[in-house]
């Protein structure tokens, strides 16, 4: 193993990492405050990078950055307010179908829209090229994921230690009877949290859209790999989604270089021998 | 006691009397019950006509009405077996699609690349190894519960689908492995043909594997389940190894999903990895869910239901898809129980007040 072969697959972890960690930041945060696996993360996910596909085309890569997570938080606030309400007190099972239904339409609106072929995002101008990290040549945009995924982890943080939301977004985790006997509209915050966990799945999709090619399926693909993050962070973690998303991504890249046959089978051992040294995952909360 | 003591006055008597005919039937129950194992009579009927139903399509001539039922009934033995886990155990599992893979597997391979198709030898080895699956996941899995348990059973199933996609020499790879050979049914050379052979080797299979699993719900152990299901704090409080109980129930669903898979490869002729999929394990469930959880026979009417709108929707709109996902939506929001539950209400609104 060379010197060079380490930092470029060490920061193409990395950038996978980071990207895995956009949407399962979300996904971690709608399980800590509402309960619900939501198995259509990975449809906002791959419509965010489609959307993402279109916009780009149409005006320019920047603008897909704000028009596509603006377009799908909208169909979270929907789907939030006419569907996943009426869950809230219903069996673990229920809330499953009901997103696994949301992911089966999404899944064939896509192929509807776009089609069943490959699509590649191409990266703007000004980032497209390589550059030389420690003496290895390496992709602008991949940095730019990079820097991108560490900006978002900080704001997030910022937000969630930092600020009046933050803390009663933590109290909700912890308490929602509590909170909202605090007089917290706690069914406004749960909106806000499942529209804007879809909106970071979809800026995620746009923003992996250069790195990972677009095709039908993708949304499963990064649904397993995004609950496999989160399962090994610990739900309802900001700080275990991250740090997850970086152990599991850099995991799987140097895995699928090293050992292609068995790259996911050993990642899922990875996750396996993780949840049984803690159950509840390394930044886990102790949840019922 | 008085009562008893009667009728066997009336019995012995030997002028009939309209007492004995009900003696009569008491014992035709009591006979029915050590053969059937308290079997309500109505799924000997639903039997009787799935024996008929080959020759009901004799002046059709339809193959197509006919390999439907077949895989339908394929899919049952599947559906009843994770409704075991899930109606009956409280298992939650989103994974279960990994047995039926391998027994299909197990299936394709030991035909394909060994050219063994032998049913006994297959169904063995299948047990053998959906048994070691079982309870590496199980001993792994059931220390945790709820959203952990499902995630498991997924991301285990992710495993073993992503197994046979890059083990290519002997799995095929994701293009799948064709060419799976008829079974040969336990002698060689008695090799169980498509179509009518077939359906009634499924349709055996699918009875025995009913009446099997009924047995084990209303055993001792499947109570002590349903106990386990419905408060388990107390039931381990009471002394019961709950963990034991339910890793138990994971294998036993674990082999009949894999009995399933075995026919499945056999029925198909052919095995890829959308078998041991995410959206397998997940229709299982909304199968399971549309017939209603924790009743056995309502699993078998929701994969009826599921694979007659599945066939009817994809023959008129390659867009099939979308509308089963409204339908999936449709469904969780608004029909609670599943068709049993259904059932169980109209039957109560037509029962006459005051009749229990």
């Amino acid at each position: 193993m060379s010197p060079d072969f380490i930092i470029v697959q060490g920061l193409n972890g990395i950038a996978y990492g980071l990207l895995i960690f956009l949407l399962a930041a979300g996904l971690s945060l709608i399980f800590g405050m509402l309960h619900v696996v939501n198995l259509a993360h990975g449809s906002f996910f791959m419509i965010g990078a489609y959307v993402g596909y279109s916009v780009g085309r149409a005006l320019n890569f920047w603008a897909a950055l704000v028009v596509a997570p603006i377009g799908v938080g909208l169909c979270g606030v929907l789907i939030e307010i006419a569907l996943l309400k009426h869950m809230y007190r219903r069996p673990l099972l229920d809330q499953v179908i009901l997103t696994f239904g949301l992911a089966f339409m999404a899944a064939e609106l896509v192929r509807m829209i776009w089609g069943a072929n490959e699509l590649v995002l191409r990266p703007p101008d000004i980032l497209s090229g390589v550059t030389l990290v420690l003496g290895s040549t390496y992709p602008i945009y991949r940095l730019f994921v990079i820097t991108i995924g560490v900006a978002v982890a900080l704001g997030l943080w910022t937000i969630e230690r930092r600020t009046r939301l933050g803390s009663v977004i933590r109290a909700g985790v912890a308490d929602r009877e509590m909170v909202s006997a605090l007089g917290v509209n706690i069914g406004a915050v749960f909106t806000g949290v499942f529209a804007f966990g879809a909106a970071l799945a979809a800026f995620g999709g746009v923003v992996a859209g250069p790195v990972l090619s677009l095709y039908p399926g993708m949304d499963g693909e990064v649904l397993i790999i995004g609950l496999t993050v989160v399962v090994v962070g610990g739900l309802g973690t900001l700080t275990g989604a991250f740090w997850g998303g970086l152990l599991i991504g850099t995991a799987v890249t140097f895995l699928t270089v090293l050992v292609p046959q068995v790259a996911l089978v050993l990642t899922f051992a990875v996750m396996a021998a993780i949840l049984l040294v803690r159950p509840n995952g390394l930044f886990g909360l102790k949840l019922a | 006691m008085v009562d008893q003591s009667l009728t066997v006055q009336e019995l012995t008597s030997p002028v009939g009397t309209p007492l004995e005919r009900e003696t009569v039937d008491v014992t035709r129950t009591t006979f029915a019950r050590r053969w059937l194992g308290g079997v309500h009579p109505g799924y000997l009927g639903f039997l009787a006509a799935l024996v008929a139903y080959p020759w009901l399509l004799v002046p059709i001539d339809a193959r197509y009405p006919l390999s439907l039922a077949t895989g339908i009934l394929l899919v049952s033995i599947f559906t009843m077996s994770l409704d075991l886990m899930l109606g009956y155990a409280g298992l939650a599992s989103f994974g279960h699609a990994a047995f039926l893979g391998i027994g299909g597997y197990t299936a394709a391979i030991l035909s394909v690349r060994f050219g063994i198709s032998n049913l006994a030898v297959t169904m063995a080895v299948a047990v053998v190894l959906a048994s070691l699956g079982a309870l590496v996941l199980g001993l792994l899995a059931l220390r945790t519960s709820g959203v952990y348990f499902l995630m498991l059973t997924l991301a285990f199933a992710q495993i073993i689908s992503a197994a046979v996609s890059k083990w290519g020499p002997v799995t095929g790879g994701t293009n799948g492995l064709p060419g799976v050979q008829s079974p040969d049914l336990f002698v060689p050379g008695w090799t169980v043909g498509d179509g009518v052979p077939f359906y009634y080797l499924t349709l055996t299979a699918a009875a025995l594997s009913f009446f099997l699993l009924f047995r084990i719900i209303h055993s001792p152990f499947g109570r002590t389940l349903i106990g386990i299901h419905q408060n388990e704090r107390r039931m381990r409080a009471m002394g019961y190894d709950v963990r034991l109980y339910k890793l138990i129930a994971f294998w036993i669903g674990g082999m009949f999903a894999a009995l399933a898979g075995v026919l499945y490869a056999y029925f198909n002729h052919f095995i890829s990895p959308d078998a041991t999929g995410f959206a397998q394990s997940g229709t299982a469930v909304i199968m399971v869910l549309l017939g209603g959880e924790g009743t056995l026979i309502g699993p078998v009417f929701g994969t009826v239901a599921y694979m007659l709108i599945q066939n009817s929707l994809s023959s008129f709109t390659p867009h099939w898809q979308l509308i089963l996902g409204i339908l999936f939506v449709v469904f969780v929001m608004f029909v609670r129980g599943g068709l049993a539950g259904i059932w169980t209400r109209v039957r109560t609104r037509l029962q006459p007040r005051g009749a229990a």
